[in-house]
C-alpha cells in the first residue's frame, strides 16, 4: 500500500538578516491512509513548519532547501505555483489553530465555503450548497442550515472549528494537517472535536498529521508520534509505546512536565533551560545543553537510530526501554 | 437601525447647536465689522445708523438670539460685502468645490488603493519600493509648492493647460456644473492632481498597512491552504476586510477637504467656498463666517454618518453588535 504522505529529509531555511535560520532540518515522516500521526514539540521546535512546508505554503524569506513530499506517490516539492495550488485544499488540506482568525470575519459562512469549493471545480450554486451543507453536517454540527448563512462571530469557538474542518474536509482530501487545531477550545469541547476527527479518519480514510505541544491530545488520538527537537525528529514510533517508555531524554522530559502524572503538593518535573535559537546552531545534538546524559559524545549530530517494533531515537545515550 | 437612526441624528442636532454658539462667540471675538463696513471718515450719524441697523449694538446673548431665531427660519442673514442672502451666497460656490474635492479624492481612491495592494502584497518588489518613495513626497511636500510647480510645468513652460480659473460650466437643474465640458476638466485637472497628491500617499500607506497585516494573517493562509488563487485571496477575501479603515479615512479626507481646500483654491483662482472664507474672514463678513463653519459642522456630521453606515455593510460584528 503507498503511503498517504511520504516526507523524505525534508529541511526549509528561512534566510534572514541574521543569518540561517533552519527551522526543518532532515524531517522524515510517513503516514498511512486513516491512520493518524502526532508531531509533537514545544514553540520553535519546527513543527508547525513541517505543516507549512507540506503544503507548500512557505513563504521568502523561508524555502524548501532540500527533500521530498510524496502524496499518495505524488511528488510536490519542486512543483509550479499553478500546480501546487491545485493539489491544497483539494488532495491535502489544513486547518489552524485559532478559530476566531481562521475564519474570515466580515464574510458569511456560506461565502467562503462556496470560494473553496469553486477554487478546484465549476460548481453550481444549488449544488454548491448541497456539498457545504452535507460537509457542514458530517463534522456534526447540529443546525448546518443555520450555521451555513452565519457570520463567524455568530459561532462559538467549537462550532468555527467544526466550520474550519468542514471546509477542509470539502474535497475529500487524501491528507489533512492539523496545527494545533483544539489548542484555543475548552477542554470539554477539546474532547468532542477530538472524537469526530477520529470517526472522521476512520471512516473516511483521512490521514492526519496532528501537530501539537500536548501530550494529553497526543494520547488519546494518535496512533503514532513523532517529536520534534530544534527542527529534527528525536524519536517516534507507535504512541502508546512512546507514552509508556520514552527512549530519548527530551521525550522523557516532556512526560515528565505533564500535570497529570505529578503528586499533588509535589513540585513539577521541568526541562531546564529553553529550545535554543536556531540561527547558526552549532553542530551536535541541539537537546545537549538541556540533557543530563550528554557527554562529549554529542557534540556530533547522532543519526536517528532504528530500536526495532517502528521505534527510532536520535540519542548516543537513549533511556533504557521497559 | 431605526433606534440607531434616532439617536445619530438627536446627537446631530445638539452638536449643531453647540457649534453655533461656539462659532457666533468666536466670530464676535474676532472684531468689529463696522470698521470694514463704513468709510473711517464718514459722519457720526451713518456710523451710529449702521451700527443700529446691523444689531452691533445689542448685547452678545441678544444679537445670538436673534441669529438663531431667524436661522430657525432658514435664514442666515445677509452678507455685509455681497449683499446678498448668504445661503444663496454660499450655495453658489459649493458646486465648485465639491467637484474639485470629490475629483481629488475619487482620483486619489483610484490610483492609491491599487498601487498599495500592490506595495502590500509585494512590499520587496521594486516597484513597490519605488511607489513607498513617492508617497513620502506626497506626503511631504505642500500643497502649495506642488501647485505652484505645476502651474508653471504644465500652464506656463509647456502652456498644455490653464492655470487658474474654473472654465465653461454648464447649468443642471440651476446650478454651474465644469465637469461637464472638456474646456471645465482642463481647469479642473491641475487642481483636482495638487489636493489629491497627499491623499494619495495616504490612501497608499494606508492599504498597504492593511493588506501586510491581512497577508500575514490566519484567515489568509487559511483560504491559501483551501487552494485559493492569491487572486482570489485578495479580491475574495482580503479586500473587504482592509476598506474599513479605507472607508473611514476617505470620509474624515472628503470633509475636510471639502472645507480646507483653501490654499489649492487660492494659488488657482478657484472660485470655491476655500477663497470665499478667506475673502469673508478678511472683510470680517460675520454672517458667512457664521454660516460657513455651520455649513462646515453638519458636513462632517453627515459624512461620518454615512460613513458609520457603510461599517455596517461591511463589518457584521458591527451590525449585530447594534441589534
Amino acid at each position: 500500500m503507498t503511503a498517504a504522505l511520504e516526507v523524505r529529509g525534508l529541511k526549509t531555511h528561512f534566510f534572514t538578516r541574521d543569518g540561517v535560520v533552519k527551522a526543518v532540518d532532515g524531517v522524515d515522516l510517513t503516514i498511512a491512509p486513516g491512520r493518524v500521526l502526532g508531531l509533537v514539540g514545544e514553540s520553535g521546535s519546527g513543527k508547525s513548519v513541517t505543516g507549512l512546508s507540506v503544503l507548500g505554503l512557505i513563504d521568502p524569506p523561508g524555502r524548501i532547501v532540500e527533500g521530498s513530499v510524496r502524496l499518495e506517490g505524488q511528488e510536490l516539492v519542486g512543483l509550479n505555483r499553478e500546480a501546487a495550488r491545485r493539489v491544497r485544499g483539494r488532495k491535502i488540506a489544513m486547518i489552524f489553530q485559532d478559530p476566531m482568525m481562521t475564519l474570515n470575519p466580515v464574510l458569511r459562512v456560506d461565502t467562503q465555503m462556496f470560494m473553496a469549493l469553486r477554487a478546484h471545480e465549476p460548481v453550481p450554486k444549488d449544488a454548491a450548497r448541497q456539498q457545504a451543507l452535507a460537509a457542514l453536517g458530517r463534522v456534526g454540527l447540529p443546525d448546518p442550515e443555520q450555521c451555513l448563512t452565519a457570520y463567524p462571530h455568530q459561532l462559538s469557538g467549537g462550532m468555527r472549528q467544526r466550520v474550519a474542518i468542514a471546509i477542509a474536509l470539502l474535497h475529500s482530501p487524501s491528507v489533512i494537517v492539523a496545527d494545533e487545531p483544539t489548542t484555543a477550545l475548552d477542554v470539554s469541547i477539546q474532547g468532542q472535536i477530538l472524537q469526530e476527527m477520529q470517526r472522521l479518519s476512520a471512516d473516511t480514510g483521512v490521514a492526519l498529521v496532528w501537530i501539537t505541544h500536548d501530550l494529553a491530545v497526543v494520547s488519546s488520538l494518535a496512533h503514532d508520534i513523532a517529536v520534534m527537537y530544534a527542527g529534527r525528529i528525536v524519536e517516534q514510533g507507535p504512541a502508546e509505546d512512546v507514552l509508556a517508555a520514552p527512549r530519548h531524554p527530551y521525550t522523557r522530559g516532556l512526560l515528565d512536565s505533564v500535570p497529570g502524572e505529578a503528586q499533588p503538593g509535589k513540585k513539577l518535573a521541568q526541562i531546564p533551560g529553553s529550545i535554543p535559537a536556531l540561527v547558526d546552531l552549532p553542530p551536535g545534538c541541539a537537546f545537549r545543553a538541556r540533557c543530563s546524559r550528554a557527554d562529549s559524545a554529542c557534540e556530533t549530530m547522532p543519526e536517528i537510530a532504528d530500536l526495532g517494533g517502528a521505534r527510532a531515537v536520535r540519542c548516543f545515550h537513549p533511556l533504557e526501554g521497559r | 437601525m431605526l433606534g440607531f437612526l434616532i439617536q445619530r441624528l438627536l446627537q446631530a442636532a445638539a452638536v449643531m447647536v453647540v457649534i453655533s454658539a461656539l462659532v457666533f462667540v468666536g466670530v464676535f471675538a474676532i472684531g468689529n465689522p463696522i470698521d470694514v463696513l463704513i468709510a473711517p471718515d464718514a459722519p457720526q450719524d451713518i456710523r451710529l445708523d449702521t451700527i443700529a441697523r446691523y444689531g452691533f449694538d445689542q448685547p452678545l446673548w441678544r444679537q445670538y438670539l436673534n441669529f438663531v431665531s431667524s436661522l430657525v427660519l432658514g435664514n442666515f442673514g445677509r452678507s455685509f460685502v455681497f449683499n446678498m442672502p448668504v445661503l444663496d451666497l454660499i450655495l453658489s460656490r459649493l458646486p465648485a468645490t465639491l467637484e474639485l474635492t470629490l475629483a481629488a479624492l475619487i482620483g486619489a481612491t483610484a490610483i492609491g488603493v491599487p498601487l498599495g495592494m500592490y506595495a502590500g502584497y509585494r512590499p520587496h518588489a521594486l516597484g513597490s519600493r519605488i511607489v513607498m518613495g513617492l508617497s513620502v513626497l506626497g506626503f511631504s511636500v505642500p500643497t502649495f509648492w506642488i501647485g505652484l510647480l505645476l502651474i508653471m510645468a504644465f500652464a506656463v513652460e509647456l502652456g498644455w493647460l490653464p492655470a487658474g480659473g474654473r472654465g465653461d460650466t454648464v447649468a443642471v437643474l440651476g446650478v454651474q456644473w465644469s465637469i461637464l465640458t472638456l474646456n471645465g476638466w482642463t481647469h479642473l485637472l491641475l487642481p483636482a492632481l495638487t489636493l489629491s497628491l497627499f491623499r494619495m500617499a495616504l490612501m497608499i500607506r494606508l492599504t498597504r498597512a492593511g493588506m501586510r497585516e491581512a497577508m500575514m494573517s490566519d484567515y489568509v493562509r487559511f483560504a491559501r491552504a483551501q487552494g485559493l488563487s492569491d487572486g482570489k485571496v485578495i479580491f475574495g477575501h482580503v479586500l473587504k476586510n482592509i476598506s474599513i479603515p479605507l472607508v473611514t479615512v476617505f470620509g474624515l479626507e472628503l470633509a475636510a477637504t471639502l472645507a480646507f481646500a483653501v490654499v489649492t483654491e487660492t494659488i488657482f483662482s478657484w472660485p470655491g467656498l476655500g477663497k470665499l472664507i478667506i475673502d469673508s474672514i478678511q472683510s470680517l463678513d460675520r454672517p458667512v463666517m457664521v454660516a460657513y463653519l455651520m455649513l462646515v459642522a453638519f458636513l462632517f456630521i453627515m459624512i461620518n454618518f454615512t460613513v458609520d453606515i457603510a461599517y455596517a455593510a461591511l463589518d457584521p460584528r458591527v451590525r449585530s453588535g447594534r441589534s
